[in-house]
């Protein structure tokens, strides 16, 4: 199982990581689930990060947000398959806060960290289990040109 | 009323793999009741102890119950109920 996604969206990605540095950026990852578990991801929605008292070291997505991004998804035949956000200076991995954040059971949750303002390595994670014993494991990125 | 409600991928396991339900409600509340009626597996994932679980967002059109009249938030037939898990993180 693995996160497709082209080499141009992870571009997009990482230039919004850069353009909001020293803050973390956020955005929608909308796609299709294929038979076995894997991801195509179709697009990357930038969102607005609504976490304005530290921005520079968590993220939130508006559920009105992420309510229009889904409906439009879904109208269009797509679905949510992940969410992407930035480490301004700190490691692409997940956090103690990640985890405990995440809650989209089956979805991708993908991190860029940038480091002194330059995009350096993204990462994905899935997160698997119930709310009371989830964890978020590796997830392969597959990079389609 | 029927009314659609859309479910997001992490709550599909425990409604049949719907992504869509129709509901018959006037209310929001009475359209979360009629769904977990349809399929009890949900409950425990969108309450705990009798109340909306803090990350579980219900929002018909597109604000949350939570700034509007909760559970009796009334439903018009064109509406459709979106139930989204909250989207945070960070360092």
């Amino acid at each position: 199982m693995a996160l497709a996604i082209s080499s141009a969206l992870l571009e997009q990605m990482h230039r919004h990581g850069e353009e909001t540095y020293p803050y973390e950026c956020c955005g929608v990852l909308v796609g299709a689930f294929d038979a076995v578990g894997g991801k195509n991801v179709n697009a990357a929605i930038p969102c607005g990060n609504t976490c304005t008292d530290s921005p520079q070291k968590r993220y939130n997505i508006s559920p009105a947000e992420v309510v229009r991004i889904q409906r439009d998804a879904m109208l269009a035949g797509n679905d949510i398959v992940g969410f992407y956000h930035s480490h301004p200076d700190h490691p692409a991995q997940w956090s103690v806060t990640d985890l405990a954040e995440a809650h989209w059971t089956g979805c991708s949750y993908v991190i860029t960290s940038i480091e002194k303002g330059r995009a350096v390595l993204t990462n994905s994670f899935l997160l698997v289990g119930a709310e009371e014993a989830k964890r978020l494991e590796d997830e392969f990125i597959e990079v389609i040109a | 009323m029927p009314i659609g409600v859309l479910i997001s991928t992490p709550l599909r396991p425990y409604a049949g793999k719907l992504s869509v339900i129709e509901v018959t409600a006037q209310t929001v509340g009475e359209a979360l009741i009629d769904l977990v009626v349809q399929h009890p597996a949900l409950l425990k994932h969108l309450s705990q102890r009798g109340k909306l679980r803090s990350f579980v967002n219900v929002c018909p059109h597109s604000d949350d119950i939570r700034y509007l009249s909760k559970d009796a938030t009334p439903v018009k037939e064109t509406d459709t109920i979106s139930i989204v898990p909250s989207v945070a993180g960070g360092v």
